[in-house]
């Protein structure tokens, strides 16, 4: 069982609290949706990177404050890397952070 | 050398000196009709029915650590067909007819054991969920019948189904044509008739990128071992296929997560049957080595450590011995994790891709195992056609697209 | 005293005698004895059969690593545990133990004719065989494989004792009390900081006991070794478990311990638990595990009797045991000599030391000689001669090619050590191939944790000691007296004149594993490691190959030609040794298995007698039956009284969540797929809840209390999911807004009262609110107070009849209820279960989410297009909802279906197709997702999934069951008083 680091609470919790809620910063598109193919669509529907590295990704702490926050963690060794609060982009701290697709700039999803 | 009793007694009286290699470790040629990425049963058995159905032989299964070592050696073995859908009970229940001659036709002890997998049902939702199944098999020609709590405890002795349980038992659907195989086996049965067949089976090799012409279509596959030249290439690389299909530059409606699974220590025969139950979340066999065999669901995150974490394990247990209190003095003997690949809809993809002469057989999430010759059958037919075949045609990508999902786990739904 | 038994030698105290059978034959041990020392001490080595040929076995081990000398320890009813070591089993007074996997007898087992033949079974012969006629395989073979199956006995009853179960912190976590754990402890005590020492066996001190032989800063180790027990006992934030196994080590410093409590008392109290897990999260983990003995690989190397020197070591100086009278010592290993010369020393004779090396050190060949020890040199056994005991062994010399045979009646051997990295690799730390030791020793850690002693390569106790020191941050080093422990050779394979299909030399004792069997996996292809493992099962017994893995390995490198780390390792698996089930399991069995919620009127229902259904965590009353009454006569009975006069029922369980904001009327907007901000403040509507993908996804009446806080409800089993979908929009795309969501499901009690009576019931219990249907219509809600207690009362109704739904504070439901029953008595008020609710909704058309929809359907498939808002930008699944196959034709609708025949009640979950008599697979239309029998309509109802069913009305469809086929016709959903008059009753 992981311990993980709410950005919220500021401290590492059993993973047991939380909740994972999948891939981070991906864009959920409102304004252009309608004028989307099916085909783009799904692409903000389905598609993921299920990153074999450092992978951005949502957690929820929801036996805890009820926040739901981002994170960088390699599934290959399973560390979390780092955890940050949502509406910020991931700390640059770390140099395996720069190659972070989520350093795009989105739109909703944080 | 064919394999039978009168070779094993042969063989014996030599000291079992003369049996050749089932299955040479090739070093790769510099170029093959079809590259095969990924060497678990799935990958393995597509090889050996494109040579052995459609006469394509010059063919190399690639597979970066030992062949059968990714899910196919790390499932609890479990082979059914009772799904709901038309679509999934084409698919399955064609994998199930392929079990059921594969050991002759390899020539290969695959163990394939009907012993009948009993899905239990604890609520009125169960209830209605599984007769819905059940009518649905039964109109498809799939067996699937209905047992009352008194049917269920007379085919599976073991099961409690005292009232008084957290989640009594109120029937269960039973698919007696269902059961286990060996599944190291069926890898090593299809590898060994795949190579005799002609099929390369090169072990300790890496996929390192996808090459494309600037066309379009593949030209071969980077490798540890150097390029390798392909006409054709199947990805059939389980939890890793998101990132063998980056390398065409394809992102796929996937997520990785661990699977976890355990076995206690082998006890004298007790549970006849394969027993699963979906509102406690566990099922259960028992191995010819009298191991009880116990699975569960994934961890709840994406990973690729084939490690989990204790408490998967622990609410296994208890949710079987919830329903079989008998076990609890067992001691769990060894755990273990794998990698599921898993999609939104948890059916399978399983067809062409927008890159021309590439494959892709993935998505299995955790039920992988007993799709293994169907899966494999299906895509050597679309790669030998460069076009699906009708049973796997609805398994495609651009269902996502469309809408036109076959949602097994959507449709038994949630309680209300 | 037995003449096996050593007098003033071991930690045992020969003072105090225990009474145990075996087989059903007395014996009589020692206070601290296990069942493997006592029956040593009694001359029995003969304890177990093995797994595929069935051959007698004896202890090879004197701990956990055990493979052969299994047993049952029988309790009574329930408490049979089977598999045991009885090397590490405690014996108390009273035991009965028994051997297993034979028939009829241990001496005397049938089942051994497969070692008759065991040349026709070598590895992976049932892939090659058991397939002709293919018919035989699962009439005779597969029921044939599947009977030898198995080890111990099979459970018959449940197994009646408790188990504990805990969570714990520490900063330091110490995995082994040999000495390095001990001088890690010892050194971390000083810290102050929470210090705990974990060790399988009943007392720390590992070879501080097994081979005490030596001195430390000055002092005899057993003195040295009584002085640290002391301190650690003394200091108070060192916690030291005996009995204790780390089982697994987890992400994160997170090790599961388990600890045994009552296996070796004779009487436990009632209710004590067996064992205990304890879960612990260690800010560092210092493993020192130790290391485990390698058997040699030769002919005959199986026969009680012969066993690890290690382990003759330790029966002697732990239990003060000998294991036998003549015993012959064969070695590749420095370190057996030591055990030579403790067995010597405690006059044992010891007829003769093999060695395979030609060079023997200096000091061993002196102290051999000393006492007088013959020493052959450059030699191996090549046979060894007795079935249930080893009597003799064949010495030959490869050089000369010279014979001959010594007696003995017991044989220690020595391939040398292999460092315990079970848990060191749980923790996915790395590890390194030891050419000089020919065993894997750590290398990078991946979670805070280092190795310490043995299991880290470090041999001997004063390298354990300064290594334990050292891993807890010390810089001391110890003063140690004692004996080199030396070096050995690795030989993957012992010369030996015999044909080698003449050997039996063993690998993997348990699973009958033998060095031929690995060859032929390497012969036939099986090159890896894995492979090997899993074509001759080596390593894959219950003692997870601590004895074989290595030896395995060697002979695999060797017959494949490779460096043994390109052949590579399996992996360790937790859990260390086998752990119990119900330990594992804690508390969380029984009514603990999962949580169970019931509302606060449930007692009144229990009462009642009423008859339960699990809705996902919930318990709900399904039926109120009457003396006499099945479910179907009861539900007949509360849908009369409902609709014609008034009904009660808990609706407690509903989800509640309040949605509070200026932002909050924009939110409901953007997460139901129907508009909200024209609900006026007071007015209540239904609510279409859709997922991403345009799928329903939950439904429930949602109130407006005030311009900025809307009374949400849900389905039962929905509310979780359905607060975790809202939060998950609110704060990750919705950020904007200024909304508050607060779960209230058990802050509210819900009672629906329905039917034509329900108005004048509560009028006198009403206060502040006007109840008239002028000033409070269908689909209102006002606040007030009802039996002078705060309350949200709905008009609704989800049966068609005057309906009201009473919140309040959920402390006042039972109350309140029981109140309004007592007041009802005149209009007959009649309580109902889920079972009625469904009756009542479906004569009306109502769905339920979850069964009348599943996952695939989407609003307008469920005739709710009214439902979707054509005018909103945005509201999640809204994109979604236009895909193409979401608008295609042919997708499957919502229809109301009547059997022709209105004796029939379809079954829900039956399919439906146009042509009856077509051939399998048929084309099914869709299934019945709702049947009941309605008494308001005097005939059997159904709804029903139809692939294009809003276009077949009228029509005839269908349902072919078993025996019989049914007629039905398509109508609309709306069975019931389409127009909805009934509401207005006044």
């Amino acid at each position: 069982m992981m311990l993980i680091h709410c950005p919220y609470c500021e401290e590492k919790r059993p993973e047991i609290e939380f909740a994972y809620a999948g891939e981070a910063h991906i864009h959920r598109p409102v304004k252009d949706a309608d004028d989307m193919t099916d085909e783009e669509w799904s692409h903000f529907m389905f598609l993921r990177d299920n990153k074999r590295g450092d992978h951005a990704e949502r957690w929820w702490h929801a036996n805890g404050c009820n926040m739901f926050f981002n994170a960088v963690r390699n599934t290959v060794t399973d560390k979390f890397l780092v955890t940050y609060k949502m509406g910020e982009l991931p700390p640059k701290a770390s140099a395996s952070n720069a190659k972070l697709p989520a350093a795009k700039k989105t739109g909703g999803a944080k | 050398m064919k394999f039978s009793a009168a070779s094993l007694f042969a063989n014996a009286l030599s000291g079992h000196k003369k049996w050749p290699e089932q299955f040479p470790n090739k070093e790769p040629k510099s170029r093959y009709d079809v590259v095969i990425v990924g060497a678990g049963g799935h990958g393995l058995g597509a090889a050996y029915y494109l040579a052995k159905k459609h006469g394509i032989t010059n063919v190399a299964v690639i597979e970066k650590g030992w062949l059968g070592g990714g899910n196919t050696g790390r499932n609890t073995t479990i082979i059914r067909s009772n799904y709901l859908f038309d679509e999934s009970a084409a698919l399955y229940d064609h994998a199930v007819d392929l079990w059921d001659g594969l050991s002759q036709e390899l020539n290969y002890n695959i163990m394939f054991s009907k012993r009948g997998v009993l899905m239990l049902a604890h609520n009125v939702h169960d209830v209605q969920s599984f007769t819905r199944h059940v009518h649905a098999n039964r109109l498809n020609g799939v067996d699937n019948k209905w047992l009352t709590p008194e049917e269920c405890k007379d085919f599976c002795p073991p099961l409690d189904i005292s009232q008084n349980r957290r989640y009594p038992v109120m029937g269960g659907a039973l698919q007696m044509r269902a059961g286990t195989a060996r599944h190291d086996s069926v890898a090593w049965g299809y590898a060994r008739a795949a190579s005799k067949l002609g099929v390369d089976i090169i072990q300790n090799c890496a996929v390192t990128g996808i090459r494309r012409a600037p066309s379009g279509e593949v030209t071969g596959v980077e490798t540890q071992k150097g390029f390798i030249g392909a006409g054709k290439i199947g990805v059939s690389a389980a939890g890793n296929t998101s990132v063998i299909m980056e390398m065409a530059g394809i992102r796929m409606p996937l997520e990785s997560f661990p699977l976890q699974a355990l076995v206690s220590e082998p006890i004298k025969p007790v549970f006849p049957c394969v027993v699963m139950s979906n509102a406690v979340h566990a099922y259960i066999s028992q191995s010819d080595k009298g191991e009880l065999v116990l699975g569960a669901g994934t961890d709840q995150y994406t990973s690729y450590s084939q490690r989990g974490a204790l408490h998967i394990s622990e609410h296994n247990i208890s949710a079987i011995c919830e329903i079989f209190p008998i076990f609890r003095r067992q001691r769990m003997l060894r755990s273990w994790g794998g990698v599921v690949d898993v999609t939104h809809d948890r059916s399978p993809i399983l067809g062409k891709t927008p890159v021309p002469g590439l494959y892709v057989n993935c998505g299995w999430g955790t039920g992988g195992f007993k799709a293994t010759p169907g899966a494999a059958d299906m895509l050597a037919h679309t790669i030998a056609h460069d076009s699906p075949h009708r049973i796997n045609a609805p398994y495609t990508l651009q269902r996502f697209a469309t809408g036109r999902l076959i949602d097994e786990a959507a449709a038994a739904a949630v309680e209300h | 005293m037995s003449a096996f038994r050593k007098p003033g030698r071991g930690a045992v105290n020969t003072a105090v005698s225990v009474n145990f059978t075996f087989d059903g034959k007395k014996y009589t041990g020692v206070k601290g004895d296990t069942l493997a020392s006592a029956l040593i001490a009694n001359g029995v080595h003969l304890m177990g059969r093995s797994f595929k040929y069935h051959r007698p076995r004896g202890p090879v081990g004197a701990g956990s690593e055990e493979p052969n000398a299994l047993v049952v320890v029988d309790r009574g009813t329930g408490r049979e545990s089977v598999n045991l070591r009885a090397t590490s089993v405690e014996i108390f007074d009273g035991m009965v133990a028994r051997s297993q996997n034979s028939f009829p007898n241990l001496k005397f087992d049938i089942g051994a004719f497969n070692n008759t033949f065991s040349l026709f079974f070598p590895a992976g012969f049932y892939n090659k065989t058991f397939m002709w006629p293919k018919s035989f395989w699962d009439k005779v073979y597969e029921p044939f494989i599947r009977n030898m199956a198995g080890l111990g006995p099979a459970p018959t009853a449940v197994d009646p004792d408790s188990y504990a179960s805990s969570y714990g912190h520490c900063e330091v976590l110490i995995v082994g009390g040999g000495p390095a754990g001990i001088a890690a402890a010892l050194q971390a005590a000083k810290s102050g900081e929470r210090v705990i020492l974990v060790d399988e066996r009943v007392k720390i001190g590992g070879s501080l006991i097994d081979a005490p032989n030596c001195e430390i800063d000055g002092k005899p180790a057993a003195d040295w070794l009584a002085a640290a027990v002391k301190t650690l006992g003394k200091a108070a934030n060192v916690t030291v478990m005996n009995r204790t196994t780390a089982i697994g080590y987890y992400h994160d410093n997170f090790v599961a311990l388990n600890q045994r409590l009552t296996d070796h008392i004779a009487n436990p109290k009632d209710g004590a638990p067996r064992e205990e897990t304890h879960r612990i999260r260690a800010g560092k983990v210092i493993l020192a595990q130790g290391a485990i003995e390698r058997p040699l690989v030769f002919n005959g190397n199986d026969v009680p009797g012969v066993m690890l020197a290690g382990a003759g070591q330790t029966f002697l100086n732990r239990y003060g045991v000998a294991v036998g009278h003549e015993v012959a010592v064969f070695t590749s290993h420095d370190s057996a000599y030591q055990a030579a010369f403790d067995l010597a020393d405690a006059n044992i004779r010891i007829p003769v030391i093999i060695d395979v090396r030609d060079d023997i050190r200096a000091d061993l060949r002196a102290e051999a000689e000393r006492r007088g020890i013959d020493i052959a040199a450059g030699q191996v056994v090549s046979k060894t001669s007795g079935k249930l005991r080893i009597t003799g062994l064949e010495i030959y010399d490869p050089q000369s090619g010279a014979k001959r045979t010594v007696k003995c009646d017991a044989l220690l051997m020595s391939g040398g050590w292999t460092p315990s990295l079970h848990l060191w690799s749980h923790s996915k730390g790395g590890i390194k191939w030891d050419a000089d030791m020919a065993a894997y020793v750590p290398d990078v850690a991946n979670e805070n944790a280092v190795c310490a002693g043995a299991c880290n390569g470090d041999f001997g106790i004063a390298a354990a000691l300064t290594g334990g020191n050292k891993a807890a941050g010390g810089r001391k080093s110890y003063s140690v007296t004692e004996r080199d422990f030396g070096t050995g050779v690795t030989l993957d394979s012992l010369p030996n004149y015999i044909k080698d299909t003449k050997q039996k030399a063993f690998v993997d004792f348990q699973n009958d594993v033998t060095e031929k069997d690995i060859k032929l996996a390497v012969r036939e292809g099986f090159k890896s490691i894995e492979h090997v493992k899993r074509y001759t099962t080596n390593g894959m017994a219950t003692d997870q190959g601590k004895t074989s893995n290595l030896n395995a390995l060697q002979i695999a490198s060797k017959a494949v030609d490779k460096p043994v780390e390109k052949v590579g390792l399996t992996t360790f698996r937790p859990p260390y040794t086998p752990t119990t089930f119900a330990a594992l399991i804690g508390h969380c069995e029984g009514k603990l298995f999962d949580v169970k919620r019931v509302t606060p009127i449930d007692p009144w229902a229990r009462e009642r007698g009423a008859v339960y259904e699990p809705v996902g965590n919930w318990m709900r009353a399904r039926y109120f039956p009457q003396e006499g009454e099945d479910m179907h006569a009861a539900v007949r009975r509360e849908c009369v009284a409902t609709r014609e006069s008034l009904g009660i029922f808990d609706a407690s369980t509903l989800g509640k969540i309040e949605v509070v904001g200026p932002d909050a009327a924009k939110f409901m907007n953007l997460i139901y797929s129907n508009p909200w901000s024209s609900l006026k403040v007071g007015g209540c509507r239904y609510g279409l809840m859709l997922n991403e993908a345009g799928f329903i996804y939950d439904d429930g009446v949602v109130g407006r209390m005030a311009e900025d806080r809307f009374h949400v409800t849900t389905t039962t089993g929905g509310a979780p999911r359905v607060f975790r979908h809202m939060e998950d929009y609110l704060q990750t795309e919705f950020t904007d807004l200024d909304v508050w969501l607060t779960s209230a499901t058990e802050q509210w009690s819900v009672i629906a009262l329905n039917g034509p009576n329900a108005r004048k019931l509560i009028e006198p219990f009403v206060d502040g609110i006007d109840l008239s249907p002028e000033s409070f219509g269908h689909m209102q809600v006002r606040t007030g107070k009802i039996c002078g207690v705060e309350t949200r009362l709905f008009r609704v109704s989800f049966s068609g009849e005057l309906g009201f739904e009473i919140n309040v504070p959920s402390h006042f439901g039972r109350a309140v209820w029981e109140t309004l029953f007592e007041a009802g008595q005149p209009y007959d008020i009649t309580p109902y279960g889920t079972e009625t609710m469904h009756v009542l909704r479906a004569e009306k058309g109502f769905i339920i989410v979850g069964q009348d929809t599943d996952g695939t359907v989407t609003p307008h498939d469920a005739g709710l297009s009214w439902a979707v808002s054509k005018k909103k930008k945005d509201f999640v699944g809204r994109r979604s909802l236009k895909r193409s196959d979401l608008v295609a034709q042919g997708r499957k609708q919502l229809v109301g279906l009547l059997p022709e025949d209105d004796s029939v009640l379809l079954e829900e979950g039956a399919q439906i197709v146009a042509d009856p008599n077509q051939a399998l697979p048929m084309t099914m239309l869709g299934h019945v997702t709702s049947s009941y029998y309605s008494d308001a309509l005097g005939r059997p109802i159904a709804m029903a999934l139809v692939a294009d069913g809003f276009n077949l009305n009228d029509q005839t469809l269908y349902v072919p069951m078993p025996g019989k086929t049914h007629a039905v016709k398509v109508t609309g959903t709306a069975f019931y008083d389409p127009k909805g008059e009934r509401l207005n009753v006044v």
